[in-house]
C-alpha cells in the first residue's frame, strides 16, 4: 500500500534527493518518492509493516530536515 | 512572498547593511592594528544571517551527516574567519542565504503557476436531493446523484445533463478558447466552467475518478517519473560533495605538511580549501531537473497537452518517427455513405442495395455498419435476418429472406468465388452479393480532420523525420488520405493485431537514441500505445483505456499540438542540459583555479550562488507564455 505525506518547507532540491535515498534504505520500505516541486512524499510498503515504517520514515524526516513539517494526507 | 520568506529577507537585508559598513570600515583602515574588533564587527551580520545554518549544521553533525551543505558552509566560513578574511566569511553566508531564499521563492512561484494553470479543481458541488440543494464537498457526491451547476461555476464531477442548456468553457482543460454547447443527454466533464445556463446533471463518476482529479493527480505525480538526466544528476550529486570535501581537507593539510613553511603557507592552502567547500554543493544541478521538467509539463498542460511523466517529455524530445492510427486520429471517424453503385444503375436499385446493406450489417457494431444503418434510416425487421456471422478483416456472412448474403471487402468476394467489379473509389468500399451473385457496391468515406495537413507539415518543421500511417482500410483509401495530408509511409489493410506487429517492425528500424511515438484513439490502439516509446492518445474522443495506456494525452484531439509538444520537450531538455553543463563547467573551472591559487573567495561565491540563481532563472523561462508556440 501507499501512504502520502505533505512536506512543508523542505529546504532544497538536494535535500529532497538525500531524504528520498535515506527513506528508500529503511527496512520495509518498498519504494519512496520525494516530489520536491509538489512537496510531497509517497512511501510504499506492505500493509502489515506500514505502521512501523511510518514511524521510521518520520524519524528520518526529523533527523535530516528538522525544520520540515510532515503531515499525512 | 510568505511570512517565513519575509523574515528571511529581513535578516538578509539587515546583514547586508552591516556587511557594507564593515567593508567601508575595512577599507578606511578603522580596524588597523585591532583585528579582533573587525572580527567582532563581522560576527554580528554573520550570526544574523547564518544562525539557522549553524544550528542545522551542529544538529547534523550529531546525526553523523558530514556532507550536509550547512555543515560545509559552516566549515568554509569558519575557515575564512580563521585566516582573517572576515568580509569574505560574511559574504559567503550572506549570499548562500540569498541563493536559498531565491530557490525557495522560485519553486514556490512555479508551483503556484501550475496550480493556477490547473485551477480546475472544484471547491464544492451543489447536491440536489429531495427537492433541496445543498452545498457539499465534491468527495461526498455519489455516482448517480443529481447536482446543479449554476452559471459561472465549475463542473465538479463528470456526468450527463438532465435539464438545461449552456455553453461550457473548456479552456482550462483543453486550451481550446471556443466554448462547447451542451444539451440534455450530453456528457459534461469536470473542470469545465459553466456559461450562462443552469444545468442539472446526473453524475456518472465519483470525484476521485472524475476527469479533474485524474488530471491533477497526473500532473502532480508527473515529475516523480525518473528520467535519464535525473538519474545522472542523482548519481553525480552523491559522489560530488564527498569528493570535493575530501579534496578540500587534503588541500588544507597535505601541501603545508610536505612543503613546510610558516603561517603564510598555511593560510594560502586553507583559503584554497575554503574555496572548495563553498562550491561543494551540487544544488544548481539538482534543482535544474525538477524545476525544468515542472516548467515543461506546465507549458504543455497550458496548451491542453497532458504529459504523464517527465520521462515521457524526455523521450518525446528524441522522437523522430511518429506513427498514426488513421481513423479518429487523422480523420474524423465519422463515416458516411457517399456512393451507392448497384449492378444495374437506377434510383430504385440504389435503394434496394442500401436496404440489403443495412440488413446485412444490422448486427455489426463496426462504425461502417452504423453509418450504413444511419443512411438507410428506416427500421429493420430483424425477423428477415436468419443468422449473421462477422468474419474479422473481411466482412459479414448472413442470410436474408432465405438467401445467402455477403457484405465485405474484395477478399470476402474472392474467397466465395463471387464475380465482382473492383471499385476505383478512394473511400471504404463494401461489396454486396446475394445468392452467390454480385449485387453492387456501397462506398463509405471518412473526412480528414481540419488542420491535419498543416499539423503534419508543422511536425516536419519541428524535426520529425518520418511519419507513418497505420490503417485497417484498403490500400487505395489509405493512400489517398496519406497523399492528401503528406504522410510519408502507409501500412494499410491491417487487422487489429497486425497494427502492433507493424509497430514492432518500425520500432526495430529505429537507430540509436531515436524514439518512436504512436498517436491513436480507439480501444484497439491501447496495445500500440503501450508498446511505442511514447504513446499519444486523443483525450476527449479517445476511450478511457487508450488514455490510461497513453503517456501523453491531447485533451482537445488536436493533432497539431503534437508539434508543439515536441518543441516544448526539446526546449525543456535543452534548458536542463544547458544548466547541467553550465554548472559543471563553472564549478570545474573554479575548483581548478582554486586549487592552483588563482581564484579568491568571491569567485567561489559566484560558483555557488551565482550559478544556482542563473540555473533557476533559466529553468523558469519554461513557464513563460511563449513556450511551445
Amino acid at each position: 500500500m501507499k501512504k502520502k505525506f505533505k512536506l512543508n518547507e523542505i529546504d532544497c532540491a538536494n535535500c529532497a534527493l538525500k531524504l528520498e535515498e535515506s527513506i528508500k534504505e529503511i527496512s520495509g520500505v518498498k519504494d519512496a518518492k520525494v516530489n520536491y516541486m509538489m512537496q510531497k512524499l509517497t512511501v510504499e510498503a506492505d500493509e502489515a509493516d506500514m505502521d512501523g515504517v511510518v514511524e521510521k520514515v518520520l524519524a528520518a524526516c526529523r533527523r535530516l530536515e528538522p525544520d520540515m513539517e510532515v503531515t499525512a494526507i | 512572498m510568505n511570512k517565513k520568506q519575509k523574515k528571511w529577507l529581513a535578516r538578509i537585508l539587515a546583514a547586508a547593511v552591516l556587511f557594507v559598513i564593515l567593508e567601508i570600515c575595512m577599507h578606511a583602515g578603522v580596524f588597523e592594528g585591532r583585528g579582533w574588533l573587525g572580527f567582532l564587527f563581522a560576527l554580528v551580520p554573520y550570526l544574523i544571517v547564518g544562525y539557522d545554518v549553524l544550528l542545522k549544521a551542529v544538529r547534523n553533525i550529531s546525526h553523523g551527516e558530514l556532507f550536509d551543505e550547512s555543515f560545509l558552509m559552516m566549515v568554509a566560513t569558519i575557515g575564512a574567519f580563521g585566516i582573517g578574511e572576515y568580509p569574505e566569511a560574511v559574504a559567503v553566508m550572506l549570499l548562500y542565504q540569498i541563493g536559498e531564499l531565491f530557490q525557495n521563492y522560485a519553486t514556490g512561484k512555479s508551483r503556484n503557476s501550475i496550480s493556477e494553470l490547473m485551477s480546475i479543481a472544484p471547491e464544492y458541488a451543489n447536491l440536489f436531493r429531495d427537492g433541496e440543494v445543498e452545498e457539499v464537498d465534491p468527495d461526498e457526491v455519489e455516482i448517480g446523484d443529481t447536482i446543479i451547476i449554476k452559471p459561472g461555476e465549475k463542473v465538479p464531477l463528470d456526468g450527463v445533463v438532465l435539464e438545461g442548456e449552456s455553453m461550457l468553457d473548456t479552456a482550462a482543460l483543453t486550451g481550446e478558447p471556443v466554448p462547447r454547447a451542451v444539451r440534455p443527454g450530453e456528457a459534461v466533464i469536470s473542470g469545465c466552467v459553466n456559461g450562462q445556463g443552469t444545468l442539472k446533471v446526473q453524475t456518472t463518476k465519483a470525484y476521485e475518478d472524475s476527469t479533474v482529479s485524474r488530471i491533477l493527480e497526473m500532473v502532480e505525480t508527473a515529475t516523480e517519473k525518473k528520467t535519464h538526466v535525473e538519474n545522472f544528476v542523482t548519481r553525480f550529486a552523491k559522489v560530488y560533495t564527498p569528493f570535493v570535501t575530501i579534496c578540500a581537507v587534503a588541500l588544507a593539510l597535505l601541501p603545508p605538511l610536505f612543503l613546510g613553511g610558516g603561517s603564510e603557507v598555511w593560510i594560502s592552502w586553507v583559503r584554497r580549501a575554503c574555496i572548495f567547500l563553498v562550491v561543494s554543493c551540487p544544488c544548481a544541478l539538482v534543482i535544474s531537473v525538477p524545476l525544468g521538467f515542472f516548467g515543461g509539463i506546465g507549458a504543455a498542460s497550458r496548451i491542453g497537452v497532458l504529459v504523464k511523466g517527465s520521462n515521457y517529455l524526455e523521450a518525446m524530445s528524441q522522437v523522430t518517427t511518429i506513427v498514426f492510427d488513421k481513423t479518429g486520429t487523422l480523420t474524423k471517424g465519422e463515416f458516411r455513405v457517399t456512393e451507392l453503385l448497384p449492378v444495374q444503375a437506377g434510383e430504385k436499385a440504389e435503394e434496394e442495395l442500401l436496404e440489403l446493406a443495412a440488413y446485412a450489417e444490422y448486427y455489426s457494431n463496426h462504425p461502417i455498419a452504423q453509418s450504413i444503418l444511419e443512411a438507410y434510416g428506416r427500421s429493420i425487421d430483424s425477423g428477415r435476418i436468419a443468422h449473421a456471422e462477422e468474419i474479422t478483416g473481411s466482412g459479414i456472412h448472413t442470410c436474408i429472406d432465405g438467401e445467402e448474403v455477403l457484405a465485405g471487402n474484395a477478399k470476402l468476394m474472392r474467397e466465395n468465388g463471387i464475380d465482382f467489379t473492383m471499385s476505383g473509389s478512394a473511400g471504404t468500399v463494401v461489396y454486396l452479393a446475394r445468392g452467390g451473385r454480385f449485387a453492387g457496391t456501397v462506398v463509405i468515406s471518412d473526412s480528414i480532420k481540419d488542420g491535419v495537413k498543416e499539423a503534419v507539415c508543422d511536425m516536419k518543421a519541428a524535426g520529425i523525420r518520418k511519419t507513418v500511417m497505420l490503417s485497417g482500410d484498403r490500400e487505395k483509401a489509405a493512400q489517398a488520405v496519406a497523399r492528401e495530408i503528406g504522410i510519408d509511409e502507409v501500412r494499410a489493410e491491417l487487422l487489429p493485431g497486425e497494427k502492433v506487429e507493424e509497430l514492432e517492425k518500425l520500432l526495430a528500424e529505429q537507430t540509436g537514441k531515436n524514439k518512436l511515438a504512436f498517436a491513436g484513439d480507439g480501444i484497439n490502439d491501447a496495445p500500440a500505445l503501450m508498446r511505442s516509446d511514447v504513446g499519444i492518445a486523443m483525450g476527449s474522443m479517445g476511450s478511457d483505456a487508450a488514455i490510461e495506456a497513453a503517456d501523453i494525452v491531447l485533451m482537445d484531439d488536436d493533432v497539431g499540438k503534437i508539434a508543439s509538444t515536441v518543441r516544448i520537450s526539446r526546449k525543456t531538455m535543452g534548458i536542463i542540459r544547458g544548466n547541467i553543463i553550465f554548472a559543471l563547467a563553472v564549478k570545474a573551472v573554479i575548483l581548478l583555479l582554486g586549487a592552483l591559487g588563482y581564484a579568491n573567495m568571491w569567485v567561489a561565491i559566484f560558483g555557488d550562488v551565482g550559478v544556482l540563481i542563473i540555473c533557476i532563472l533559466n529553468a523558469m523561462r519554461l513557464l513563460s507564455r511563449k513556450t511551445g508556440q
